[in-house]
């Protein structure tokens, strides 16, 4: 059976400040969460940051990764969101 | 594995969750009963267990697949075959201790409302349609989760009108029955013309008799996100309009279509359909009232009021039915009254009154929803109310339904209060003159001429 996919979108809004990508990146790499690509810009003055990781590999699911990331994420004055990326490809492609 | 999503689509998704109340109003597990007919303590082990059973997972598949997709999903809920078809051979105490399984069953799997305490009888009733009918306002008054509905007419029919003047004696008592907290019986009680057989929506979800053994309906919501939509085009012509909004319906329906398909998927039961309707909550920003201003009326209910809603409707299916693979139940504008703030503050402000929602329910769904009304309403006034919406749903073969409220005690220009969903409303005020004589008439209104589609 073909192994099914649990890519999921990470994206962390808010002031750009110096290391927000470590802090992601190193949160991911400590729950075995592979990165598949990132993009980073400033979008109407807003430091957005889009992740897409595979959690197949991972030691957490997703309700718990956005717990996790949300909080801390706070505490950093950012928006994290983590999300399905079905969500996007439904809503966003025929 | 690039990102194929551009960051502005991310984040419209984003914000649609976290500023525009995008989410999954319901998923609503419909359960057929039909096994479970015997003596009356045989029926309520055996309806105990098979909601037990198939609901188990339900409300765990719904919290799962919400933290999974980032998408919040309000409610899951259970719709059952209408009671009055397996209780023929109860006595009225019977039907009581149906209505109180329903409840212990619900919410032993953890859902907050189960609709099915329900009828259909717009021909006429059998013996377990009778006995229900008469239980009604008990059954509710007595149990805390357990929505009923009563179909009393249909465009292949016609109008009952037995059964509506019951339905006008019935409410009354349901009101009276609960007086101490509003009312709040008759706010679990609607009365249909057309009523769909797979609506997820409560109060009037039932499992109707043409659905499958169990099936996975979905309800999804939004009207945050379209009127949002509406306030950022001010200058938009009305074709750029419906399309902005169709657009919109297209998303907010492929959400639903994606947590319908997972979650019948999880649960390994059939997915039936998805309600692409606009459901408003008492939320600040949630509202369809909200959507009408937004597109130029300076108070919902004013003129202008009916076409900008009949516009509205339209393109949110349009939008919606592309979206999903199969589109269900009500799909269209509710108009509650309580359960809307702008809604209410129309309703506060003079502008929105009872003649003009009747005015709506042409062009919409539903019909009269969540109106509280003066407690010394009569069942005759309240019987004719209920024609009026029937004669509408019965002659634009659509759905009308009725869920008024008589607020006993209180008079016009007063509040009642539900909380939660179902939020609180001005008493409206009614006509004064008698309809008595012309519901007392007896016998059916006959089936329209378009009912000959053959």
């Amino acid at each position: 059976m073909e192994e099914r996919k649990n890519r999921v979108i990470v994206t962390v809004l808010g002031k750009d400040q110096i290391g927000i990508i470590a802090w992601v990146s190193n949160r991911l790499a400590g729950f075995n969460v592979n990165i598949l690509d990132i993009s980073q810009t400033i979008l109407q003055d807003f430091f957005t940051m889009i992740m897409i990781v595979d959690l197949n590999p991972a030691q957490i699911d997703a309700g718990d990764l956005t717990k996790t990331l949300a909080e801390e994420g706070r505490q950093r004055g950012l928006q994290v969101n983590v999300q399905h990326e079905d969500v996007f490809a439904y809503m966003h492609r025929i | 594995m690039k990102i194929t999503f551009a960051p502005e689509e991310i984040l419209q998704t984003i914000e649609m969750v976290a500023h525009e109340h995008l989410d999954i109003r319901t998923i609503t597990m419909g359960i057929s009963l039909l096994d479970c007919v015997g003596g009356i303590a045989e029926m309520e082990k055996k309806i105990y267990d098979k909601i037990a059973r198939k609901a188990e997972r339900l409300v765990d598949v719904g919290a799962r697949l919400e933290s999974q997709y980032g998408i919040p999903i309000i409610h899951k809920r259970v719709a059952v075959t209408p009671v009055g078809m397996i209780s023929s051979h109860l006595d009225p105490e019977g039907l009581v201790r149906l209505a109180k399984v329903l409840d212990r069953a619900a919410e032993n799997v953890g859902v907050n409302f189960i609709g099915g305490y329900s009828a259909l009888v717009q021909k006429g009733m059998t013996l377990g349609d009778q006995k229900l009918i008469e239980q009604i306002p008990q059954a509710l008054a007595e149990t805390e989760r357990v929505c009923s509905s009563v179909n009393i007419g249909s465009t292949k029919a016609g109008i009952n009108m037995d059964a509506v003047l019951q339905m006008g004696r019935v409410i009354l008592a349901a009101a009276q029955r609960t007086a101490d907290r509003d009312g709040i019986a008759a706010a679990k009680l609607v009365v249909f013309c057309n009523a769909p057989e797979d609506n997820p929506f409560m109060a009037g979800a039932f499992h109707g008799p043409g659905e499958p053994e169990c099936v996975i309906n979905v309800g999804v919501s939004g009207p945050g996100v379209v009127a949002n939509v509406v306030k950022k085009h001010p200058e938009a012509d009305f074709g750029e309009l419906v399309n902005l909004i169709k657009r919109t319906a297209f998303k907010i329906t492929r959400m639903g279509e994606l947590i319908a398909q997972s979650a019948s998927e999880e649960l390994d039961i059939p997915f039936g359909i998805v309600d692409l309707s606009l459901a408003p909550t008492p939320a600040i920003g949630d509202s369809v009232a909200d959507i009408l201003e937004a597109m130029g009326l300076e108070r919902c209910g004013t003129h202008g009021t009916t076409a900008a809603l009949a516009l509205l409707n339209d393109a949110v299916k349009k939008g919606g039915a592309m979206a999903s693979s199969h589109v269900g139940g009500l799909s269209g504008a509710f108009i509650p009254v309580s359960e809307d703030a702008g809604m209410v503050r129309a309703v506060e402000d003079g502008a929105l009154t009872l003649d003009k929602l009747e005015a709506m329910t042409c062009v919409c769904s539903v019909g009269l929803d969540m109106i509280a009304v003066p407690g010394d309403v009569s069942a005759e006034t309240l019987a004719a109310i209920i024609a009026d919406e029937a004669a509408i749903g019965m002659i634009n073969k659509k759905t009308t339904a009725v869920r008024l409220i008589p607020a006993i005690g209180k008079k016009a220009g007063e509040r009642v209060e539900f909380g939660g969903l179902l939020g609180g409303a001005p008493v409206m005020p009614l006509h004064p003159f008698s309809s008595a004589q012309f519901v007392r008439r007896g016998g059916r209104i006959p089936a329209p001429i378009t009912s000959l589609s053959n």
